[in-house]
């Protein structure tokens, strides 16, 4: 791990990314068929992961990385074990069938190459994300799914429904995320690791810990967000907006499980808490009903799905938070059927969506002749989701009732919301796989027919992996199941659940959970008018709570902005010098730092008593100067008065360019003001005349002090004296002075140099600019620009 | 001198502070020498005796002004002249395209009573 | 302003004054003086040139336009502190050099030439300033 060993590990988890550089080129020359090539790319990491099967199901875990911050303690580093691997070979084995379906789907669409390019980085963020053993790369690939996926659920950022979503995804993953951040550097904080693989073999010492609880309530902050959990759910069913791909792959299968995902992961060290217990399955059982409930009342196919997705995510938290060695073997089950089955189901919708031209279950009927395969697929995937035999989501269910089910008021609770939740699933996946394609044919249809193999290939062959894993499931459980549930749960476990009928109580409940889904199916359509009167009534959701939220931020941000920017320069000009004094003056006051009452100077030569006297009287004059030419005239008897100071206290070279200064400022002053009509007095009322002349005054009180202080301290010498004693010796110069500027600090003069030159260009470029008419100064704004030229 | 000092202070911030632009730029060239005179006082006043070494044997009882505060007022007077040219042209330039002095009136880029922003997405 | 004794004096005041800032730039190492005085004494003698014959004969006398002035002179001053790189000593290392000439020795230095740059520097900016000012009323 300390040196820099190509591994291919490495290399695959940079794939994506490069593949997503060369996308949209690659599109531009091959328009669709790109897909079939594209496709490669998330196959051959899954072979390259899949190599990884037999280790992992003999209980190694398998880890690498490279130094990245050393002093930081921050690697570049992977940890592979059951949970990591499981997710890693979904996310590019839906991923690759996710790329060719996208091909179909979006044939001819001008910006397929982009579109590819997004889902790719996603895909590689995603299994960074799952990937990560450092704390720091997870939560940097955790921002990036959620920011690729604002992309992707933006895609058509033509309409204002995906730009609402998307930025609601964004606002609440990304506000989920800085929670996530602020967990993982406490648990840094608390235990020391910044890597997964060091926490998850540190006990029990993050439950034991003080701020046990804190870094709960950050991390689920996290997870809930990502995963759409109630009251957090809304921003997933508005993801819908973006295209079917994504919603079939982000928004079901991989990134909504992210939260899971590190539930899971830290489920080893921050589990069996009494508060886990209890927040987890509150949460997850909520979401499962309230999800269920809200996909009852739509009509939408993928509405109805996503819906669904949010329940099944609140099943997985509740499963995970209980925390029985069953209940996590039906969650790992039932994660995995989910994908399979919502995966394909999500495909569906979009086939008959592409091909038909309406998502709208009420419009569409009678498709199963038109469109075979694509019905099979859909009735396969919809019996895994009802949890009936032969399909994996069989075994999922009856483990999740096995686990569930325990004679206890909790158990209990939980076994019912389960049933509950598992029945109005049934329906909805019989809703979607039966509704569109029996019946009689709705004539607005027109002529549909099946879609090219691109589409349909994606569900085909994740419906036949869904009985594929089911028939075959003691292979299942070796390579999959068994290892990722021994993760979760930290120890060894191993299923051993097989299709054939085991007479018990979980039988029992599937049973039961049958006969009320049947009996809702048929009741659907009264069941969806119930669901639209009861939310009709409620009239208020998190939804419309987000807009609110948007809303008033932007209201609150534009009167903070309208109160600290009043357009007032004299405004600005109050606070910046009542700033100045009060900085000035109140350390000073707190410290009790005032200088002392200096001595009046004994002998103070006339000279200097008469020329201060005479800056003095230039500053007033400047101050009540009637017309333009007294200032002008006042304000070089200051100047003047400066430089014959400077004469005085021994700065002859300071003296001559004073004057000279002093005599160009009144000159270039005088050109100038020949030609403005301005008047150097001012008009203001007496009481803000008042108000400045105690700012001023107090300022010129605070620089009083400070200057009195400054001058009462003990003078350091050393640099005056190093460029007294080296001026001749090192720099051949007696005029220390102009040593100093020109070889001592000559880079500095040089700057200045450049200073003074840059003011001279800018000053011959404003004097040169061309004078637009006046009612032109208005329009900046690069249309109303084009218009007029 | 301190004294001094403070006067020019109160005098340049009170200009800066008036509204009128021609009053501000009068307050910028007061307030350079401002903090040049501050700057200069503060590395110690001595009389009459410039900082140029006489002869070529390298004198370092003899007592000179400092050279140090001379050497950077030197380049801030020369930086704060081409400073005081450039706002003037600029105020000049403002004054011609608003038509007036009075940094009241002048809101082009923080107009009043603005719009709020967009609410949509 | 442009009263007949100013025009006539001025042009001899200007070369006088222009003269006297090279003197000042010159012997700046040892004196009081340097290029930040001289180039201001030079600018204001072609000021008061511009103010009493009008802007155009100051371009002509200065041939070139006085921004090009100020750029020659950074392009001097940052010559004198690259020159430093040829003898492989730091940015602006002062290098000196004494010319016999005339029996008597003159030292030539990077540092004399970085102070002829920043008295163009001064020269060439504030002289286009003044300029544009005056020259406002005729455009």
């Amino acid at each position: 791990m300390n040196s820099f060993m190509p591994s291919t590990t490495f290399a695959v988890l940079l794939l994506p990314f490069i593949a997503a550089l060369f996308a949209p080129a690659l599109t531009r020359l091959l328009k669709h068929n790109a897909a079939w090539i594209l496709a490669l790319v998330p196959a051959a990491i899954c072979w390259h992961f899949s190599g990884f099967l037999a280790e992992i199901s003999a209980g190694e875990v398998v880890t690498g990385g490279y130094q990245w911050v050393p002093a930081l303690k921050v690697n570049f580093s992977w940890y592979i074990d059951g949970l990591s691997l499981t997710f890693a070979l979904l996310i590019t084995g839906i991923g690759t069938l996710i790329v060719l379906y996208s091909g179909g789907y979006l044939k001819g669409h001008a910006q397929l190459g982009r579109f590819f390019s997004f889902i790719l980085m996603f895909m590689g963020s995603m299994l960074g994300l799952v990937m990560s053993d450092s704390f720091l790369m997870f939560f940097i690939f955790w921002e990036l799914t959620s920011i690729t996926s604002f992309l992707l659920i933006g895609f058509d950022n033509k309409r204002e429904a995906s730009r609402r979503a998307a930025l609601q995804a964004l606002v609440v993953t990304g506000g989920g995320g800085l929670f996530l951040l602020a967990g993982l550097l406490l648990i840094w904080n608390v235990t020391g690791y910044s890597e997964m693989s060091l926490l998850l073999r540190s006990g029990s010492l993050l439950a034991d810990s003080p701020y046990y609880i804190a870094i709960f309530v950050l991390v689920l902050g996290g997870a809930f967000t990502k995963s759409a959990q109630f009251p957090m759910h809304f921003w997933l069913p508005n993801a819908m907006e973006a295209p079917t791909p994504v919603s079939a792959y982000l928004h079901s299968a991989t990134m909504v499980k992210a939260g899971v995902y590190l539930l899971m992961r830290l489920n080893p060290v921050l589990g069996d808490t009494m508060a886990w217990h209890i927040v987890l399955p509150l949460f997850g059982g909520t979401t499962l009903i309230v999800g269920t409930l809200l996909a009852i009342r739509q009509t939408d196919l993928k509405l109805m799905l996503a819906y669904t997705t949010v329940s099944s995510l609140g099943l997985l938290v509740m499963l995970t938070g209980f925390g029985t060695e069953k209940a996590i073997e039906g969650a790992v089950l039932y994660l995995v059927a989910h994908c399979l089955f919502k995966g394909a189901l999500f495909m569906v919708a979009g086939i008959i969506d592409h091909e038909a031209g309406t998502r709208d279950v009420t419009k569409l009927g009678g498709l199963m002749t038109a469109m075979p395969i694509t019905f099979a697929a859909a009735l396969a995937s919809a019996i895994s989701m009802a949890g009936l035999p032969p399909f994996f989501g069989f075994l999922a269910k009856e483990e999740i009732y096995a686990g569930l089910w325990q004679v206890s008021f909790w158990g209990g609770l939980l076994t019912i919301v389960a049933i509950v939740g598992n029945a109005l699933m049934f329906v909805i996946g019989f809703v979607v796989a039966l509704k569109p394609f029996l019946g009689r044919r709705k004539l607005k249809l027109g002529n549909v027919h099946e879609g090219p193999v691109l589409l349909w290939l994606g569900p085909v062959l994740l419906a036949t992996a869904s009985l594929l894993t089911a028939i075959f499931s003691p292979m299942t459980h070796r390579l999959i199941t068994s290892p990722m549930a021994s993760a979760v749960e930290g120890e060894p476990v191993s299923a051993y659940i097989s299709l054939v009928p085991h007479i018990g109580m979980p039988l029992l409940l599937s049973l039961i959970t049958v006969a009320i889904g049947v009996f809702a199916y048929i009741n659907v359509a009264r069941l969806r008018a119930l669901m639209i009167y009861a939310l009709y009534k409620i009239g208020w959701g998190p939804d419309k709570g987000f807009d609110q939220f948007i809303r008033g931020t932007v209201r609150l941000s534009f009167r903070v902005t309208n109160f600290i920017q009043p357009g007032r320069m004299e405004f600005y000009m109050k606070v910046i010098f009542i700033l100045v004094a009060v900085s000035i003056l109140l350390p000073m006051a707190l410290f009790d730092e005032w200088p002392a009452m200096p001595q009046w100077p004994d002998t103070i030569s006339r000279y200097e008593a008469v020329i201060m006297a005479i800056a003095a009287v230039g500053l007033f004059s400047v101050l009540y100067a009637k017309d333009r030419l007294t200032a002008i005239v006042s304000l070089g008897i200051q100047g003047f008065a400066v430089a014959l100071l400077f004469m005085l206290f021994g700065a002859p070279d300071l003296s001559f360019t004073q004057f000279m200064v002093e005599t160009l400022s009144v000159v270039i002053l005088a050109l100038a003001m020949t030609r403005l009509r301005l008047t150097p007095t001012d008009h203001r009322p007496l009481k803000e005349k008042i108000f400045d002349t105690i700012i001023s005054l107090a300022c010129a009180t605070a620089f009083v002090l400070l200057l009195l202080k400054v001058t009462q301290l003990p003078f350091d010498t050393t640099l005056s004296d190093f460029f007294t004693r080296y001026s001749l010796s090192i720099a051949h110069g007696a005029n220390i002075v102009n040593v100093i500027l020109v070889d001592f600090r000559g880079t500095d003069t040089w700057g200045e140099i450049a200073v003074v030159m840059v003011a001279g260009l800018a000053i011959l470029s404003l004097i040169r600019i061309r004078t637009r008419p006046a009612n032109a100064i208005a329009a900046n704004d690069p249309a109303e620009e084009d218009e007029r030229l | 001198m301190t004294l001094l000092v403070g006067i020019f202070f109160a005098v340049a911030i009170y200009l800066f502070l008036s509204q009128h632009i021609i009053r501000m730029l009068l307050g910028a060239a007061v307030l350079g020498n401002a903090v040049n005179l501050l700057i200069f006082t503060s590395g110690r006043l001595t009389l009459e005796i410039p900082p140029i070494l006489t002869g070529y044997e390298t004198t370092t009882g003899m007592l000179t002004a400092n050279p140090l505060p001379q050497a950077l007022i030197l380049t801030a007077i020369v930086i704060s002249f081409s400073f005081f040219a450039f706002l003037l042209v600029l105020s000049y330039r403002a004054y011609q395209e608003l038509g007036t002095d009075d940094t009241v009136e002048m809101r082009f880029a923080e107009p009043e009573n603005q719009d709020l922003p967009p609410l949509g997405y | 302003m442009r009263t007949l004794i100013f025009r006539t004096v001025a042009p001899y005041l200007a070369s006088l004054m222009i003269l006297f800032s090279i003197f000042v730039l010159l012997r700046g190492h040892n004196e009081p003086g340097g290029g930040f005085i001289g180039g201001l004494i030079a600018a204001s003698a072609f000021a008061i040139y511009g103010i009493a014959c009008g802007v155009s004969p100051v371009r002509r006398a200065l041939h070139f336009h006085p921004m090009a002035i100020s750029g020659t002179g950074l392009l001097a001053s940052t010559a004198a502190g690259m020159l430093s790189i040829f003898f492989k000593v730091p940015f602006m290392t002062g290098l000196w050099l004494d010319i016999p000439l005339f029996g008597d020795s003159i030292a030539v230095s990077t540092v004399m030439l970085f102070d002829i740059g920043v008295y163009l520097v001064v020269v060439g900016s504030i002289t286009s300033i003044a300029l544009a000012l005056e020259e406002r009323p005729n455009s």
